[in-house]
């Protein structure tokens, strides 16, 4: 599967850390060429008691041409993964290679990676196109080339008409397409994206967000995208990171991380979710079989790097669109109590009190002629295929 | 719709007599406004305008024989500022006396000031960029000589430059010279002396100016190509612009006018204008040329500040 191919194998990583690090080539199985690796990277801010781990020994390979976005919480090392990437901070331990050569100790301005900074951070004394051409102009490219590129860049964010303003005097909307145009203008092997998209309404975020995947898509430059939003997350990676107090959790595209969350980290932090205690009765890879509450069993499929052997106590999860409620409680795997229904207008969902304990949610898209006949308190049974089950590693 | 109408020219005088209602508020604002900066305008008009009325007056006047003045129209003391009657032939010519304390003034306190800016930057940049809570500590640390009287922090800078003072001694006895340097009643003294004392001057603009310096804009620079030194020059000097320029409008003109500093470590010998001063309205008994002078020190401050605000608009719009 693809989250296996995806799993970062730490003990060849630190392999290849011994040994020299820039003559690994940086190959993935895949063949794509890996852009930019961490290995072994930890950040710790602060001395003694006011130590802070920001980043945990966090192994990742980000692909050429890969939208690739770091997912998590406030605080759980997103950002400073950034940070080290971009040089405005250096391991306390590991190396970052870029196309597999070390560039954990080259400062900020001698690595062609360029940052869209969250606030956007634009030089507030130079105009549109002052801000586009600095990165060149430090580059020492001449005038003639800065002008036509930063045309260009303008014309790629569609800005040419305010090529002359002062930073402060146009929107929000469109200081983001400055940024965006100035850390792309050099034309950075990666570029960063340091949750670029928080400051900005609802409307004008879903526009971004497309054009963010349209500019991606025609430079060919690999995107680093940090966020919180598991949404922005799902829509616009290739593959997505979630992190979690400064340790990669998993790694996978977006179809993956949703369907197979490897911990109850992932599974409750991307989209809603039902957790429910089970035991495993064949640990066999292919023929995994777990025993519901109700008593049933059930095939499911196990994450990787999962261990215990048939009995071992587990945790399962069911998204609630994977299921259904049928009317006769025998025919379901699950049994329960209608608790309540809350209609959403796409969709319904069905709060089902489970007859072992526990509340189990089904979302039901409301197609035409698709309402059941069922009212809060009536006994009801809850089905859902086999693939829907997924057995947590915690 | 004749009660339309009626409606609407209701509608209309009561909207007018609101704007009334609001211009009268805002007279009555101004009116407020003007009491409260009453004060200060007695202030500015009995402690500097009308002095500086009695300056102007008196530098065109005849000096009195015994200091004062005599109430007749004269430009002598103007003529006197710049030029002079040779003693023997009458012959006109430049007065060289005035001429140098006046360029010695100048070239002294824009030494002083660049020094001070050189110097300043860092260590505000230093202050700025420590952790918020220790920040306060390091600003007390450069406001302490404040809190000395004037005349004894230059004789402590005396003390340390003189033939037989601690730089001096130190350095017979490491060997390393046999006679003293003479640093005291030099050039060199009075500028020390001046940037020992308008340092805090410099640095506390520049701090306020640094302090309010978003970093991030320092990191896009760094994330942009630009080096250390580009950074500086195209991202935080014209940034920290305005506390440069008061920091080096702060420093410039009262060196200018400094008068303890060069008294205590010129000497006597190497005059400054604010020296040159005093002595007409001393020992030189000539109040007219005193006051023509003074007028002369200010006119310098105000063209001193013209050129430089002026060249700072212009530095400005070619940023941007």
């Amino acid at each position: 599967m693809l989250a296996a191919k995806n799993k970062v194998f730490p003990g060849r990583h630190e392999l290849r850390a011994a040994g020299k690090a820039g003559a690994g080539a940086g190959k993935e199985s895949a063949g794509a060429t890996v852009a930019v690796e961490a290995i072994g990277v930890s950040k710790i801010f602060g001395q003694n008691d006011d130590r802070v781990v920001a980043l945990d020994k966090v192994h990742v390979a980000i692909r050429q041409n890969e939208f690739f976005t770091l997912l998590g919480p406030s605080g759980c090392g997103k950002t400073t993964l950034l940070r080290l990437i971009a040089g405005f901070d250096h391991p306390t331990e590991g190396h970052i290679l870029l196309h597999g050569e070390d560039i954990s100790a080259l400062p900020p301005f001698k690595r062609p990676v360029n940052t869209v900074f969250q606030n956007y951070a634009l030089f507030p004394h130079m105009t549109v196109a002052g801000n586009i051409g600095f990165g060149l102009e430090m580059l020492g490219k001449p005038r003639a080339e800065i002008d036509a590129r930063v045309d260009e860049m303008l014309k790629l964010v569609q800005m040419s008409e305010l090529k002359n303003r002062q930073t402060s005097q146009i929107s929000g909307g469109q200081q983001q397409r400055v940024a965006l145009a100035r850390a792309l203008a050099p034309s950075p092997q990666v570029l960063l994206l340091d949750e670029p998209l928080s400051a900005l309404d609802l409307k004008l975020r879903k526009e971004m967000q497309i054009e963010l995947k349209r500019l991606q898509h025609e430079t060919g430059i690999t995107f680093i995208f940090v966020t919180h939003d598991q949404e922005e997350a799902l829509t616009m990676s290739d593959r997505v990171a979630v992190m979690d107090q400064g340790r990669i959790l998993q790694i996978g595209a977006p179809r993956d991380i949703y369907d197979r969350p490897a911990e109850r980290f992932v599974a409750n932090f991307i989209g809603d979710t039902n957790f429910l205690e089970a035991e495993l009765l064949s640990a066999r890879k292919g023929a995994d079989q777990v025993k519901l509450p109700s008593g049933k069993a059930v095939a499911a499929s196990l994450p990787d790097g999962f261990s215990g052997s048939a009995g071992r106590k587990i945790t399962i999860v069911v998204r609630p669109e994977h299921a259904e409620v049928v009317a006769r409680p025998a025919s379901g795997l699950l049994a329960g109590t209608l608790g309540n229904i809350v209609y959403f207008g796409t969709d319904t969902h069905y709060h089902v009190e489970l007859d072992t304990g526990g509340e189990f949610i089904v979302r039901m898209q409301n197609l035409r002629g698709s309402e059941i006949g069922h009212a809060v308190g009536d006994k009801v049974g809850i089905a859902f295929k086999s693939d829907a089950v997924q057995v947590l590693k915690d | 719709m004749a009660i339309a109408r009626t409606e609407n020219s209701d509608f209309a005088v009561s909207a007018r007599s609101a704007a009334e209602i609001a211009a009268e508020a805002e007279h009555l604002d101004i009116r407020k406004r003007w009491l409260m900066v009453t004060p200060a305008l007695v202030v500015i008009g009995l402690a500097a305008l009308g002095p500086l009325l009695i300056v102007l007056v008196y530098s065109f006047l005849q000096k009195g024989p015994y200091g004062g003045v005599i109430w007749n129209f004269s430009t002598d003391a103007w003529f006197n500022v710049v030029l002079q009657r040779d003693m023997f032939d009458d012959t006109l010519q430049f007065a060289d006396a005035h001429l140098s304390i006046l360029w010695r003034s100048v070239r002294l306190s824009f030494m002083t000031t660049v020094l001070a800016l050189a110097a300043g930057f860092p260590t505000a940049y230093f202050i700025a960029t420590r952790p918020a809570q220790q920040r306060p500590l390091w600003l007390f640390l450069v406001t302490i000589p404040f809190w000395t009287n004037l005349l004894i922090r230059t004789f402590a800078i005396m003390e340390v430059i003189r033939n037989e003072g601690i730089i001096n001694t130190t350095l017979i006895k490491l060997g390393l010279i046999v006679q003293p340097i003479q640093m005291l009643y030099t050039d060199f003294s009075i500028m020390l002396g001046m940037l020992y004392v308008f340092f805090p001057l410099m640095v506390l603009p520049l701090y306020a100016s640094l302090e309010k310096l978003d970093f991030r804009l320092v990191e896009a620079g760094y994330d942009l190509y630009a080096t250390r030194f580009q950074v500086l020059r195209r991202i935080i000097i014209p940034l920290v612009k305005p506390g440069i320029i008061a920091g080096s409008i702060l420093v410039f003109i009262p060196a200018l006018g400094a008068y303890v500093t060069p008294r205590v470590l010129g000497g006597g010998k190497n005059l400054m204008l604010g020296n040159l001063i005093e002595l007409q309205f001393g020992q030189g008994r000539n109040w007219p040329l005193g006051a023509a002078l003074s007028i002369t020190l200010l006119m310098i401050v105000m063209v001193a500040l013209l050129v430089y605000v002026r060249n700072v608009a212009k530095s400005e719009t070619f940023n941007g």
